[in-house]
C-alpha cells in the first residue's frame, strides 16, 4: 500500500467492504448472488459477500449516498494472506477491464529468510513501472520513505493502543479493537491514521490511569484467535460483558502491526513486514506468538474462532488448541462460525459454548458464586 | 416423600424436557420426561408438575428450581441456571468419580466433556452446526427406513451384515440409505450402520481417554449406541441409572450446592 500512497493513488480495500457487509448483515443477502454466479459457498465469504454485492447492486454504503464501491484503475494484490484475494481482484479485473497485478507470496513460513525477502522485493520492483504507468507519474523515493514512515508510526501507535489492554482491568476489548483498527487498515501510510491513534492512545492511557476498564467488572481475561464474526459483534461483545469476561487481546487486531517497516530501507522492510505477518507463518512460529501473547496479556484462556470459509485465518485445524492446552495448561475453546456467512454460525451453540467455558473458568479458579437470578 | 428441602433441575432439550429432583442430601428422588414441542416454557412447567407428582412432594418443599439445556433462559420460574456442559458433568459425577470423559448424545447436539480427578471440567467439544452424530440423524434414517424412531433399536437388533455409511451429511446419508435399499440391503443392517455412524461422528469430535460415561436421550433409548461405542474404544462404558435425565440431575445438584454454599462438585474421588 505504501507504493500506492507514494504514487498518489486513492486506495480502497475490498476486505473492508467485506467486513462492512458482514457487520451490517447485508452479506447474507448478497452472498447467494455470487454463489449462483459460480463462487462456492466454501470459499472466503468476504469475497462472495463483496462479489455478490457488486452483482446485486446492494451495499450498506447506499445508506450514505454511495451507490456502490468505486471502479478501480488498477487492482493490486498480495497473496501473503490467502489466494482468494487474487481471485477476488481478477473478478473485478474482468468486469472493469483494468490491470490486476500483485505479489505471489510465500505461505506457511517458518523463519523468514533473506532469500524470501529478496524474492518479494524483486516482485515489488517489477510492479513499479506498471503502477507508475497507470498513475502517470514516477515513483519518488522521498514519497515512498514518507509513506513507510507513516505506516511505521501508525503501526507503533496502534500496537501501543492494543498493549494498554495488558493492564487489569483492560481499557479496551477485542470487540472495540475490531472497530478501532479501521484507520490502521484503510488509512495506513497517511498522517490521518497517525493522528487518530495518538488521540486514541491518550484516551486509553487516561483510562488505564483511572483504572477504568472496558467492562464494569473483569473476572476473567481471554485471548481471541481468528476472524471476528462480523454479523454478531454486538451479541458476542454483550455476552462476554454479561459474563464479566474481557477478551483483552487477539491475533486479528494485532495483524496490522508491522514491526519490520523501516523508512530507511523501504522495499525490503515492506517485504519483510508482509512475510513476518502471523497469518503467513507456519504452526511453530504461530504457536510461539500465541504463547507470548498469553503471557503478555495474562489471559485465563483462549478462544479460537474456526471460521468455515477462512481456513487461512483459522488456527484450530492443525492441533494448535490441543497443543496450547497441554503446554500452557490453559483452557481453550473452539467456536465454529464464520466471518460473514451466518448460516455457519449457531447463536445458541455459541452461547452455550461460551457460557460453559466461563463456568469452566469459574470451576478452575477459586469458586465464585453460581449464577443465580435475582 | 423426603425430609427437608428438595432441589429441582429442568433440562430443556430440543426433543424432550427432563426434570429431576434431589433431596437435601443430594440423593436422586424422582424424574420426569415430557416432549418439548414448540413451547419451551410450557414444557418446562409440565415437566415440573409431573416431577412433583412422581416424587409425591409439594411445590413448597422445593427450595430451588434451576434450569439447563438450550431453553434454559426461557424457564421464567427457574431461580438459577447452568449450561448443559456443566449440568452433564455434575450429573455424570454423581455416578462415576473423575477423571472421566462424558459422551452425551442428545436430539440435536452431541458433546464430549473431559473432567479431571478433582471433578473439574477441563475441556469440552460440541458437534458443529450439523445433525450428524445426533438423535436428529437417527430420526432421518428411521424415516428413510419407514419405521418410527422408537422402533429403530428392535430393527437394528435383527442385523446380519455389518454395513458402513460413508456420508458425513445427514441429508446425503439419507440418500445413501435409499441407494443401499435399492441395492437390496436389509433395513436392519442399515439401522445398525446408522448407529455405528453416530458413534463414529461422536468419536471424531475429541480424543477419548480414561473412563467413559455415556449420557443423553439417544444413549437411554438406543442401547446399541453404547454397545458400538464400547466396541470402538475397546473398553466398557458406564451408563448412569437415568442417562436421559442426567443434565436435569446435574443442575438440581448445582442448585443444592449453591444453596448450601458448598461450591464444590460432590461425588468426586
Amino acid at each position: 500500500v505504501e507504493l500506492l500512497r507514494a504514487l498518489g493513488y486513492e486506495v480502497f480495500f475490498p476486505e473492508n467492504h467485506g467486513a462492512l457487509l458482514g457487520a451490517s448483515r447485508v452479506a447474507n443477502d448478497t452472498m447467494g448472488t455470487a454463489h449462483a454466479a459460480g463462487y462456492s459457498p466454501d470459499i472466503c465469504s468476504y469475497l462472495t459477500s463483496d462479489v455478490g454485492s457488486y452483482l446485486s447492486r446492494k451495499t450498506p454504503l447506499q445508506r450514505y449516498g454511495i451507490a456502490q464501491t468505486p471502479r478501480a484503475d488498477l487492482l493490486l494484490f498480495n497473496t501473503n494472506q490467502c489466494r482468494e484475494v487474487r481471485d477476488w481482484f481478477e473478478f473485478y479485473g474482468r468486469e472493469w477491464n483494468v490491470p490486476v497485478v500483485g505479489i505471489t507470496s510465500f505461505r506457511d513460513l517458518g523463519d523468514v529468510e533473506q532469500h524470501h525477502v529478496d524474492a518479494i522485493v524483486r516482485q515489488m520492483e517489477a510492479l513499479v513501472p506498471i503502477l507508475e504507468s497507470v498513475a502517470g507519474r514516477r515513483l519518488d523515493a522521498g514519497g515512498l520513505e514518507e509513506a513507510v514512515r507513516r505506516s511505521r508510526t501508525c503501526s507503533e501507535l496502534w500496537g501501543e493502543c492494543l498493549r494498554t489492554a495488558a493492564v487489569r482491568p483492560a481499557p479496551l476489548t477485542f470487540f472495540d479493537g475490531t472497530i478501532q483498527m479501521g484507520p490502521a487498515v484503510v488509512l495506513r501510510g497517511t498522517a490521518e491514521a497517525c493522528d487518530y491513534y495518538r488521540l486514541l492512545l491518550g484516551e486509553l492511557r487516561g483510562r488505564v490511569a483511572a483504572r477504568a476498564g472496558a467492562l464494569p467488572r473483569e473476572r476473567f481475561r481471554l485471548y481471541w484467535d481468528g476472524m471476528p464474526v462480523w454479523g454478531r459483534l454486538r451479541e458476542l461483545s454483550s455476552l462476554f460483558a454479561e459474563l464479566e469476561t474481557s477478551v483483552v487481546a487477539s491475533t486479528y487486531c494485532n495483524s496490522w502491526i508491522f514491526e519490520a517497516l523501516d523508512p530507511r530501507d523501504p522495499l525490503p522492510s515492506m517485504a519483510r513486514a508482509s512475510l513476518e505477518l502471523f497469518i503467513a507463518r507456519s504452526e511453530e512460529p504461530k504457536q510461539r506468538y500465541l504463547e507470548r501473547m498469553v503471557r503478555e496479556f495474562s489471559v485465563d484462556g483462549l478462544v479460537f474462532h474456526d471460521s468455515k470459509t477462512c481456513p487461512n485465518n483459522s488456527n484450530a485445524r492443525f492441533g494448535m488448541p490441543a497443543r496450547l492446552r497441554r503446554e500452557l495448561g490453559l483452557p481453550v475453546l473452539v467456536l465454529d462460525g464464520d466471518l460473514n456467512d451466518l448460516r455457519c454460525f449457531s447463536d445458541e451453540q455459541a452461547r452455550t459454548n461460551i457460557e460453559g467455558f466461563v463456568e469452566q473458568l469459574e470451576g478452575m479458579a477459586p469458586r465464585s458464586p453460581a449464577e443465580v437470578r435475582a | 416423600l423426603t425430609d427437608g428441602p428438595c432441589y429441582a433441575g429442568i433440562d430443556c432439550g430440543s426433543w424432550n424436557t427432563k426434570a429431576a429432583l434431589v433431596d437435601a442430601g443430594g440423593r436422586f428422588v424422582a424424574s420426569a420426561v415430557v416432549r418439548t414441542a414448540a413451547d419451551v416454557q410450557a414444557a418446562a412447567a409440565r415437566a415440573f408438575e409431573e416431577l412433583l407428582a412422581a416424587a409425591r412432594v409439594d411445590r413448597s418443599a422445593v427450595a430451588e428450581i434451576w434450569s439447563t439445556g438450550f431453553g434454559r433462559h426461557a424457564v421464567t420460574f427457574a431461580t438459577g441456571s447452568r449450561t448443559e456442559l456443566d449440568a452433564h458433568a455434575r450429573g455424570a459425577l454423581q455416578s462415576v468419580p473423575g477423571p472421566i470423559t462424558v459422551i452425551d448424545v442428545g436430539g440435536q447436539d452431541a458433546k464430549i466433556i473431559v473432567i479431571d480427578a478433582a471433578g473439574r471440567r477441563v475441556a469440552h467439544k460440541m458437534n458443529r452446526k450439523c445433525a450428524a452424530g445426533t438423535g436428529s440423524f437417527l430420526e432421518e434414517i428411521a424415516l428413510r427406513l419407514d419405521v418410527r424412531i422408537g422402533e429403530l433399536p428392535a430393527l437394528a437388533a435383527q442385523f446380519g451384515e455389518e454395513l458402513r455409511l460413508g456420508s458425513f451429511c445427514t441429508v446425503f446419508t439419507g440418500t445413501e440409505v435409499l441407494h443401499l435399499i435399492r441395492e437390496g440391503k436389509r433395513p436392519a443392517d442399515l439401522a445398525r450402520a446408522a448407529y455405528r455412524s453416530v458413534v463414529k461422528r461422536v468419536l471424531e469430535m475429541e480424543r477419548v481417554e480414561g473412563k467413559v460415561v455415556a449420557t443423553g436421550g439417544v444413549v437411554a433409548h438406543h442401547p446399541m449406541v453404547v454397545e458400538l461405542l464400547e466396541e470402538a474404544i475397546g473398553q466398557p462404558v458406564a451408563v448412569p441409572a437415568h442417562p436421559q435425565e442426567i443434565g436435569a440431575l446435574g443442575v438440581a445438584t448445582a442448585a443444592r450446592e449453591a444453596a448450601r454454599g458448598a461450591g464444590r462438585v460432590e461425588g468426586v474421588a
